[in-house]
């Protein structure tokens, strides 16, 4: 069943957005959330589990101390309020995947409160305000055997594999954001990223989509233009990438404007976010909504943090994406525009460490939105994977301004790096690749170039000085870009002019 | 001399047989072998025990006797047999909880006491029999057979840990550790003439004690004498890491100030009778035979130096209601694991049900009546809606009580009461009747619900069943509950010229 969809630009003719993001972030702490068991990505499925995040009989959980302070951080980040007491719940459901017939969760008392987070889009600045910022373990995984497209209809049988159970896992909570208008789906897309810059920043999560240790679940909702009142909002469930983000929001804004259109009513349910198609469709629907019975865990103690505690995490939070943004800016000397396509394009980090490396700004710039965005594009890879290293670049800026290599050499070197064949000037000393001097290949080169071009000569000797031009041509040509080109110049005008 | 033949050992309290251990009297394996003895002979109709694995503890027993023979320095414990309630997870060793839904399940681990116990030397002698996840007050809520009170077979042995209890008083353990979550070491230990305590909630781990209610549940010693159960609450109490309400304090010098109780060293306590708790006014549903025994105790202290008063707790008359829906909310949530996938019970995996029937199969076949009467009422008790009314408002109770206690113990170093309204009843007698069976834990309640250290020590006999007299005290003053505890017992022992349990020896041998 395909959708009936409105064109975006006439859906906001009629209709006025309003989204809201729940974030889900898996911790990077070394252990589990509530035992020891470790975290790391990709090991053989229950590998790493105990009886705590099995959830055995008579197992006990202990809340991990690393864990409670991550969230504290990243709730100081978003200029929350910490709480000064609050205890975990119970949520209450059974799935196979929730080992012990709960999720421990908070509930109505979460550990960060009532920040807020600014994002730009088009250089407007748009408020989003955090709701809440809470601590809970996440599930396990279900792996369905069987069926063709890997979900549980068309399975034979499922698989849980619990090394995820019990994952430290931080959601974050924003209130409807109104007035984003056209910009909605981009408002989305630019709070998840900054809220990811900001958990990067502080080092509490390696945030990576694709592995799912950054979750977003998208609600969106549509009203009338003028409308004092909101729509029925849509929840739409582990959308997994910037770009999709923008996409399901965008998709659902025209899907519920043609269902409104229609005289319909939008269903409050969850949907799920096909990459493919970049649709959504439904999931269960909300208004059977399960009673998750919560209650507070009496198998814990309270959160309780001291307030000096936090004010010294506070004071020692590192400098956040915005005020580095600011500062880097300024230090460079950029326009507005140039800074926001240096963000755009992921490669603010880069150049930051690049010069940190040595470069100067100017030449970090050049090689990371050009050569290098290039080639990630060319790679249909973010730049952040192309396997070369900022210090890398550096060291090919340093190469060339010494005038070891010209800028076309340097190309050939980066591919000999790409290529894993060691740092620049490995590459250039393996490849043959420096400029050449005043040294007899090069004078071989010159007297071959004249020798062979006599008409040329004429030309030259003539007073057609231009036709030089031929001359360096060729000598270029015949040591493969390893000569300087102004040195070659002047080795034939020494030669055809001056004699 | 000669040595005495085995049954006299399993008459004998279990600081007599350390020391008889230690002296090379007698070896462990001879002692295990003496109960393995007992309980081959008479667990086919007491039903004490839902495990026993002889082989296993005669083996361990082997190897303490080789260590001591080698000349290894042995803790005071090494080589005692040990039973153990079932709710308390065994590694290798099957643990039920009393639960057909855990039927056949060997858990991979060891709870923390028993871990404590096994490295203090004890030999297990096996799992006790329970109502099923302790929910009971009279063990006929075993998934599996009822459990009979030594003392008379037709009658029931207390709850939920009168497996534990039955086994200790019947001479099919030295000891025993049972678990009290409303009452369930206390009303045993009363209904079989044993001693019980249940601590100080957090002085004693729950870690690997199958929940029933974990703002309430605690595990607690069950013995013949004031000593033994101090000596075993030592070996097991303390702080544990993977216990996250467990308090890190020291485990009060209970052993000493047991042996100062017994030495009548009373002078100066202050102790409360709570009116509440079969005082006038509120003597509805208690035997008068019971209360004689109460206040002939209080009457002992009285004469032991003891200032006594009467005490008033009101809000101890809204206990049962706040217990009924505070430990079977914790429960619908604490037994929520239960759904057939990963251990114990299985029904209806043949590929002709979904997983949730699969669940709801298992569940259904898996808990016994009892056990589900709790889950839906807690459920409900938790729901949208009627939270507030009724979980909420049960944890404002809960706080009411312990102001009662507070303001109590402004006056009184301990509170007294009966430990049961009345004496055991006979098997079936209560079974279709689930109030008149919680009503069994009225006296038991209150200290659950705030908290606190209370233990229950025989005090005589009415009907010619033993009655129990219940200690209560402050946060983490466990010592004052052995303290009193021991007086009375010595008293009372001085009077008789006998033991308490000596009656039953002679009951049976006659």
């Amino acid at each position: 069943m395909s959708d009936t969809l409105v064109d975006y630009d006439e859906t906001l003719t009629r209709y006025e957005p309003v989204i809201g993001l729940e974030t889900h972030v898996e911790l990077g702490t070394a252990s589990k959330m509530f035992c020891g068991c470790a975290t790391t990505f990709g090991a053989e499925p229950n590998t790493q589990t105990c009886p705590v995040c099995l959830g055995l009989p008579g197992s006990l959980p202990v809340a991990n101390a690393a864990a409670i302070e991550a969230t504290i951080r990243i709730g100081l980040a978003l200029g929350c309020r910490i709480a000064s007491w609050c205890r975990f719940a119970r949520k209450n459901y059974f799935y196979p995947d929730i080992p012990k017939g709960f999720q421990t969760s908070q509930y109505d008392e979460p550990l960060c409160t009532a920040g807020h987070l600014d994002v730009e889009v088009d250089g407007e600045t748009y408020r989003v305000e955090i709701e809440r910022v809470h601590l809970e373990e996440d599930t396990g995984k279900n792996l369905h055997v069987g069926g063709a497209t890997g979900r549980i209809h068309g399975a034979s049988h499922s698989l849980v594999d619990f090394n995820r159970a019990g994952i430290p896992l931080v959601e974050i909570v924003t209130r409807p954001i109104p007035g984003a208008g056209a910009k909605a789906p981009e408002v989305a897309r630019a709070y998840v990223s900054e809220l990811r810059d900001i958990i990067q920043t502080l080092g509490a999560s390696d945030v990576r989509m694709e592995q799912g240790s950054l979750r977003c679940d998208v609600n969106t909702s549509l009203a009338p233009v003028g409308s004092l009142e909101w729509g029925t909002r849509t929840e739409t469930k582990n959308v997994n990438s910037l770009r999709s983000v923008e996409r399901a929001v965008r998709y659902e804004m025209r899907r519920q404007a043609a269902v409104l259109d229609a005289g319909g009513r939008v269903l409050q349910e969850t949907r799920h976010f096909h990459e493919d198609t970049g649709s959504t469709s439904p999931g269960r629907s909300k208004e059977e909504a399960t009673d998750y019975r919560y209650f507070p865990e009496p198998d814990l103690v309270p959160i309780a943090p001291d307030a000096e505690w936090v004010d010294e995490l506070a004071a020692e939070l590192p400098e956040l994406p915005v005020a580095r943004r600011a500062r880097l800016q300024q230090e460079w000397g950029l326009s507005v525009t140039e800074m926001a396509w240096l963000v755009n394009a992921g490669a603010l980090g880069l150049v930051d460490a690049t010069v940190a490396a040595g470069a100067t700004p100017a030449d970090a710039r050049k090689w990371w939105l050009g050569e290098l965005a290039r080639r990630a594009n060319d790679a249909g890879a973010e730049l952040a994977e192309l396997a070369v290293t900022p210090r890398q670049v550096a060291e090919l800026t340093r190469l060339v301004a010494e005038g070891t290599i010209n800028d076309q050499l340097a190309r050939q070197a980066l591919d000999g790096v790409l290529a894993g064949e060691g740092d620049p000037a490995q590459v250039v000393e393996a490849r043959g690749l420096a400029v050449l001097g005043e040294s007899d290949e090069l004078v071989a080169a010159v007297e071959a170039a004249i020798a062979g071009a006599p008409d040329v000569v004429a030309k030259v000797q003539g007073g057609k000085v231009q036709a030089l031009g031929a001359l360096v041509g060729a000598v270029m040509k015949a040591t493969r870009g390893k000569a300087d080109a102004a040195t070659v110049k002047r080795m034939l005008e020494e030669r055809v002019v001056g004699s | 001399m000669t040595a005495p033949v085995n049954t006299d050992l399993t008459q004998l309290d279990a600081a007599e047989l350390g020391r008889r251990l230690a002296a090379g009297e007698t070896g462990s394996v001879e002692l295990t072998q003496a109960y393995l003895d007992r309980i081959a002979a008479q667990d086919d109709v007491l039903g004490a025990y839902l495990h026993v694995d002889a082989e296993a503890a005669l083996a361990r027993a082997g190897e303490v006797d080789a260590a001591r023979a080698a000349g290894a320095e042995l803790g005071p414990l090494a080589g005692l047999p040990v039973a153990l309630k079932d709710v308390f997870v065994t590694e290798g060793v099957p643990t039920t909880s009393g639960s057909r839904i855990l039927e056949g399940w060997r858990p991979p681990y060891d709870a923390t006491v028993a871990a404590r116990l096994k490295a203090a030397g004890t030999v297990l002698l096996g799992k006790t029999n329970m109502d099923e996840f302790a929910m009971g007050s009279s063990t006929e809520n075993s998934a599996y057979r009822p459990t009979r009170n030594p003392w008379d077979p037709d009658r029931i042995p207390g709850g939920s840990s009168g497996g534990s209890s039955t086994a200790v008083a019947g001479g099919l353990a030295p000891w025993a550790l049972g678990t009290d979550t409303g009452g369930s070491i206390r009303q045993p230990a009363a209904m079989t003439g044993l001693v019980g305590h249940k601590p100080t909630y957090g002085s004693v781990s729950r870690y690997g004690l199958i929940a029933f209610s974990s703002s309430l549940d605690q595990a607690g010693p069950m013995a013949r004498t004031v000593l033994d159960a101090a000596v075993l609450h030592e070996a097991i109490g303390g702080h544990d890491p993977r216990d996250s309400t467990s308090i890190d304090a020291p485990v009060p010098a209970l052993v000493r100030s047991t042996q100062e109780g017994a030495r009548g060293e009373l002078a100066g306590l202050r102790v409360g009778v709570v009116r509440e708790l079969g005082g006038d006014g509120h003597t509805d549903g208690y035997d008068p035979g019971v209360l004689d025994r109460v206040r002939e105790t209080v009457e002992l202290l009285a004469g032991m130096g003891a200032e006594v008063r009467e005490v008033s707790c009101p809000a101890f008359d809204l206990a049962l209601p706040a217990y009924y829906l505070i430990a079977p909310s914790e429960a619908s949530s604490n037994l929520a694991r239960f759904e057939g996938m990963r251990f114990g019970l299985r029904v209806g995996d043949d590929g002709s049900h979904s997983l949730e029937e699969v669940m709801s199969l298992t569940r259904e076949q898996g808990f016994g009546p009892e056990v589900k009467r709790r889950i839906v009422l807690g459920t409900y008790a938790l729901s949208a809606g009627y939270y507030d009314a009724y979980y909420g408002q049960a944890q404002k109770v809960r706080t009411l009580i312990t102001r009662d206690f507070t303001s109590a113990f402004d006056d009184v170093d301990v509170l007294v009461s009966p430990t049961s309204p009345t004496v055991a009843w006979p098997i079936g007698a209560r079974v279709d009747d689930p109030l008149a069976m919680y009503a069994a834990d009225l006296c038991t309640l209150p200290a659950s619900l705030a908290g606190l250290p209370a233990i229950s020590v025989p005090c005589g006999l009415s009907e010619g069943l033993p009655v129990g007299f219940q200690v209560m005290a402050p946060a983490l003053a466990d010592d004052r509950c052995y303290r009193v505890a021991a007086a009375v017992e010595a008293a009372l022992d001085a009077t008789r010229g006998s033991r308490f349990l000596d009656e039953l020896t002679q009951r049976t041998a006659a």
